[in-house]
């Protein structure tokens, strides 16, 4: 059962991959999660994208601020916690400067979810961007992942917008604590 | 109260004084003021909000343009929300990196309340254990001096926490409307083209 999780999220990781590296994308900020692993690799792996891991995702809105005054674009990868960490930063720099963002997130605390604690933040996190005015699709099956990140990508750097891809627990599959 | 030798306007005019074309970012607050006294500069990024992310955005800019010097000039309360900020800069190691601190041991805009640097904190040291070689301490002038001679050239990352006293200057605003000040960079720093993408 874990192999074909894995499997899967390799398979779509590419997708997101690909779109990324078409884009051009070029600075890649992350905290990692499990359900970002194979992603992050697929961008290690490309000498032309620089990785930037962050002690706090709050660190990735500054990052991706000055990456744009500079002309490059990025991405912030995170889960579902890490928004509660951003939501100052969002609104007081790229809110306030209408910089343009994309942020991909893994949901917790949904589709059968084992760690209780992770469910207040998991639940709030749609609310939460909402209330900051980020545009926000949620990806609940494969097929639909690389036409989002696309999309959303296009609305923030052709339109100055904030975007977020939610790609959900049950895509992701709920992590076992017993494997 | 302390007595340090330094008075921060004089220290950003000679921090700032050969910066030629170098891209400069202020912290929110004292050293947003500090660098709008020396008059506009369209290679300004003046930050009014966002406590704690001053460094990161001159990371972001260091790594996007890597010909050009990018200094971050912010106070010790602002640093010191962002600290993760420095272990994060310190593993890119950009050469082009030069971040200041303009530590007046006080959260000036809030009634001064002491910071954390009052009871001893040491950010260099911090730095310097986050792995940024050149991090250093000063206080006088002969070394904000070999400093304002240094900065605007060394190809290395570095960070330097002056220690300033509590004399204010006149409060001088820059612009502040986000967008404008944003799209005005963009344009003087990468052509107009850049607003057509």
């Amino acid at each position: 059962m874990k192999k074909s999780i894995n499997k899967n999220i390799a398979n779509w990781s590419y997708d997101i991959y690909q779109v990324l590296s078409q884009n051009n994308a070029k600075q890649i900020a992350y905290v990692p999660d499990a359900g970002h692993k194979e992603l992050i690799e697929y961008c290690e792996n490309n000498k032309s994208m620089k990785m930037v891991s962050l002690t706090s995702e709050e660190e990735g809105l500054g990052l991706l601020a000055g990456a744009w005054l500079g002309g490059e674009k990025g991405v912030l990868l995170m889960q579902s916690s890490g928004v509660g960490n951003c939501i100052n930063a969002i609104a007081s720099i790229t809110r306030a400067c209408d910089f343009p963002l994309l942020m991909l997130i893994t949901m917790r605390g949904e589709w059968n979810e084992f760690n209780p604690w992770q469910v207040p933040m998991g639940q709030a996190t749609e609310k939460v961007l909402e209330a900051l005015n980020v545009v926000t699709t949620r990806c609940n099956k494969i097929e639909e992942i690389s036409d989002a990140v696309s999309a959303m990508l296009g609305l923030a750097y052709k339109s100055n917008c904030i975007s977020a891809v939610l790609l959900s627990q049950r895509l992701i599959g709920a992590k076992s604590f017993k494997e | 109260m302390n007595n340090y030798e330094l008075n921060r306007r004089y220290v950003i005019s000679e921090l700032l004084k050969n910066r030629k074309d170098n891209l400069v970012i202020n912290g929110l607050g004292g050293t947003c003021w500090d660098v709008a006294s020396l008059g506009d500069n369209k290679l300004n990024f003046y930050v009014w909000g966002g406590m704690g992310n001053a460094s990161m955005i001159g990371l972001g800019l260091a790594l996007s343009q890597p010909n050009k010097k990018i200094i971050v000039v912010t106070g010790d309360g602002e640093m010191l929300m962002g600290l993760g900020s420095l272990v994060t800069i310190a593993v890119k190691k950009p050469k082009n990196l030069a971040i200041v601190v303009f530590d007046n041991e006080l959260y000036g805009e809030t009634g001064n309340q002491k910071t954390h640097t009052a009871y001893g904190v040491d950010l260099s040291e911090i730095a310097m254990g986050s792995g940024i070689k050149n991090s250093k301490i000063l206080q006088s002038k002969t070394d904000l001096k070999i400093l304002s001679e240094d900065i605007n050239q060394i190809n290395e990352l570095s960070f330097t926490q002056i220690k300033i006293n509590n004399e204010l200057g006149e409060t001088v605003l820059p612009i502040r409307e986000g967008p404008y000040i944003k799209s005005r960079f963009r344009e003087t720093l990468l052509g107009k083209e850049a607003l057509l993408e």
